[in-house]
């Protein structure tokens, strides 16, 4: 039997996967796809907590001292994501750690990651909210906002307005054609211009290939679509470039386990992981200070009472997002809905997340207003010895142990006590809410937003890709998921994830030019595949100059 | 030999999260399962009174020892935790003595390390007090805890059990009145079983907006 081969290979179908693969194959090479998790249509996502149903497309993976909330499914991330949209502020792209290295490429500042930006929020699209659009819940904090003299921004998702109910079931993905995953832009059109999307195949291993003309060798198996752990087959694809885009808790996993076969890889592959700075409180609101202090009701009797009314993200204030404040001081506060799934990580006084007043607590649970500060942590993570398959021990759909672990230093503990402070100035106000952290005891810190732990730098000594997201000392093996973002970024990252990926494209295209893959690259909208012009086309020729095309 | 060493952590692990898949093929919330009798009354006493620590309830007779009563209403075991633990269809299931060996092993020797004098008619974490089966979870959950990730899960069932209903489909027990939903709260759906909420927004503007944000909608 002839070797399976393709041009190009991608591993991950979530915004790392699926916009390189739609570029390369409008290019004119032969794209796949491999998806771990199973393709859902619109009509068969569902609105129910029952465990079979969003464990399907999500897992929770428990580390040591972080659990981390990820996509898994075709689409990805995007799938169950809460489409908050926004770009980092410049400030990020400065950071530096405790030797005074710079983190991100010099090459990459705000500046000249906004023509990318532009790109994907033109291409998903992304929608600007207006008052009218945001929740009862985002309401309460931009008014306690006001109120403590700060501003608050309704925040830009990507979401058709027009189709949406609210309904606020987005982690179990959308049943109304609504929010605007991969499967409705990108991954159809890869497959317009001919991608094969394969679900169901868990990448074990990446090897160099032995068939002339390809250059790495990746080794699968199949998966039993109502049991993730049972394998139902195994093979292997031969490609001449690979995209990895396995999550920022897939990717440095697979690449540790084929360090060997790979004659090594980086060191910083599988360090500097970062749970995004995320630190959630849950507030519960005094419904008469929301009605006498904010000036609100929903009705004659009601001011608040709306958990689970609304997107899950609709509100935030950008007023700590100041450059000129100093590291770990600065973040966004955001409204945000997290499923009755975390209840148990509420606390009442005295630091309790059980017991009778939490049980009391409960009972107030649609008054509770629970806000995200995405903060400046230190990328402090590692991931330590790979497990014999996949990326985590997967226990069952929908959970598995990883082998990340984080312990937050002194500048990440900082970051969150500034944000706690913050949060209750606003909050607490005049008796306005009770506002406290998510206690650690269960599931240590918990972040739905992994970064870094594959990170693109200038410098070998702290990160893992080149400037344009290449594996160091693997050409022709690039990264592009959010493991490639080389630090939090104190908002949602899906954005910047997706533009970094949409940067990366016309390098990538030139590597498959020099290995010999007829590609012809532009940016393109993937809705109209209509060549875009201006700036993004001016930024895609430099970064082919730069990789050499 | 110390009480845990014949458990395989590993395998107590596994069988917790297996555990969570098999939930939907569970029956009715009321109704323990056959196997709950099977586990025996020792076990599952000990198992409840773990789940009423985390989310007390009221007892469901004046001999209740299990449910300490700390809590009007219902709690988790009301839930249906203990269905949905002992479920026949669970992996779950043939780890469940040793977990509730372990938890009477720690809570005998928190009982001998304070002098607690133990009733000899019911497994001695149903024999502690209130307060102190609070003060020994407390104790599982610091981070030297040897077991603690076993304890983490189980408590994490717990909280599925009473806030979501797990093992049910979301709209049949808001429908059938689910303890812990109807605690909360929840919301019920349309008639057609999703929900929609077309008054979702106060309206109108309730602050100003950052004055250095974008046309997109993005910090500068």
């Amino acid at each position: 039997m002839s070797p399976q081969t393709t041009d190009v290979l991608v591993i991950g179908s979530g915004f790392g996967g699926a916009i390189p693969a739609y570029h390369l194959a409008a290019a004119g090479a032969r794209v796949t796809v491999l998806e771990r998790g199973p393709r859902l249509a619109t009509e068969e996502f569902t609105h129910d907590l029952g465990l079979g149903a969003y464990p399907r497309i999500v897992d929770v993976i428990k580390g040591d001292g972080i659990s981390v909330v990820a996509g898994n499914c075709v689409g990805g991330g995007s799938v169950v994501y809460f489409a908050a949209s926004l770009r980092a502020p410049s400030f990020v792209f400065d950071r530096r750690d405790a030797a005074g290295r710079r983190l991100w490429p010099a090459s990459l500042s705000r500046a000249a990651l906004d023509p990318w930006y532009e790109q994907v929020e033109q291409a998903l699209p992304v929608t600007k909210l207006d008052w009218p659009d945001v929740s009862y819940a985002g309401g309460v904090l931009a008014a306690a906002c006001d109120r403590a003299g700060h501003t608050c921004n309704p925040v830009p998702v990507a979401v058709d307005r027009a189709r949406c109910t609210d309904c606020n079931w987005m982690l179990s993905g959308c049943r109304f054609g609504a929010k605007r995953s991969m499967l409705l832009n990108y991954l159809p059109a890869a497959e317009a211009h001919g991608a094969e999307i394969r679900p169901l195949h868990e990448v074990q291993l990446i090897r160099p290939s032995t068939v002339p003309g390809y250059r790495y060798a990746v080794d699968h198996i199949t998966l039993d679509p109502s049991d993730y752990t049972c394998p139902t087959g195994a093979g292997t694809l031969h490609t001449k470039v690979l995209v990895l885009a396995a999550g920022a808790v897939g990717t440095p996993v697979l690449l540790q386990r084929s360090a060997l076969a790979l004659g090594g890889v980086p060191p910083a592959v599988g360090g500097y992981f970062s749970g995004n700075g995320d630190r959630v409180s849950v507030a519960e609101m005094d419904e008469g200070k929301v009605r006498s202090l904010l000036g609100l009701s929903r009705s004659a009797t009601v001011a608040y009472e709306a958990l689970h009314i609304g997107m899950p993200i609709t509100a935030a204030s950008f007023d700590r997002l100041d450059a000129s404040a100093p590291q770990f001081s600065r973040f966004t506060l955001q409204q945000i809905y997290f499923p009755a799934v975390t209840n148990t990580l509420a606390q009442t006084a005295g630091q309790r997340w059980s017991g009778v007043a939490k049980k009391q607590m409960r009972a107030r649970w649609r008054s509770w207003l629970t806000v995200l500060a995405m903060t400046e942590d230190e990328a402090e993570g590692s991931f330590g010895v790979p497990p014999l398959t996949g990326s985590f021990t997967r226990l069952a759909n929908g959970l598995g142990l990883g082998t990340m672990r984080f312990a937050p230093t002194s500048g990440t503990r900082r970051g969150w006590a500034e944000a706690d402070t913050h949060t209750r100035a606003v909050l607490e106000r005049d008796g306005l809410a009770t506002v406290r952290p998510w206690s650690e005891d269960v599931a240590g810190t918990v972040t739905a937003h992994p970064l870094a732990s594959c990170r693109l730098g200038d410098s070998a000594a702290i990160s893992a890709l080149t400037e344009l997201n290449e594996l160091r000392t693997h050409p022709g093996l690039f990264v592009t998921d959010g493991s490639a973002v080389p630090t939090s970024l104190t908002v949602n990252p899906s954005l910047t994830i997706a533009a970094l990926a949409e940067r990366a494209c016309p390098a990538i295209a030139a590597r498959c030019a020099q290995y010999g893959v007829p590609v012809r690259y532009a940016p393109s909208d993937p809705l109209t595949g209509a060549t875009r012009r201006g700036e993004v086309a001016e930024a895609a020729r430099a970064v082919a100059v730069r990789a050499g095309a | 030999m110390p009480p845990t060493a014949d458990i395989d952590r590993r395998a107590v692990l596994r069988g917790l999260a297996a555990a969570v898949a098999a939930l939907p093929v569970l029956g009715t919330v009321a109704a323990p399962a056959a196997s709950a009798a099977a586990l025996g009354s020792w076990p599952v006493s000990t198992l409840e009174a773990f789940a009423d620590t985390l989310v007390p309830g009221e007892r469901r007779s004046s001999s209740d020892r299990a449910i300490a009563g700390a809590a009007p209403g219902p709690g988790a075991v009301q839930a249906g935790v203990i269905a949905l633990l002992t479920s026949p269809e669970l992996p779950l299931n043939p780890l469940l003595p040793g977990i509730a060996a372990l938890l009477d092993a720690r809570a005998t020797a928190f009982a001998v390390s304070r002098l607690i004098l133990l009733p000899i008619d019911r497994p001695p974490f149903v024999g502690l007090s209130f307060d102190h089966r609070t003060t020994l979870v407390a104790r599982l959950f610091q981070a030297d805890d040897l077991d603690r990730a076993i304890w983490q899960l189980l408590a994490f069932l717990v909280g599925l059990a009473f806030d979501t209903a797990a093992h049910r489909h979301t709209a049949q027990a808001l429908a059938e009145g689910h303890p812990g939903l109807v605690w909360t709260g929840f919301p019920p759906p349309d008639a057609d079983g999703l929900w929609r909420y077309p008054a979702h927004s106060y309206g109108t503007a309730l602050a100003e907006p950052h004055p250095a944000t974008t046309p997109s909608g993005s910090p500068a």
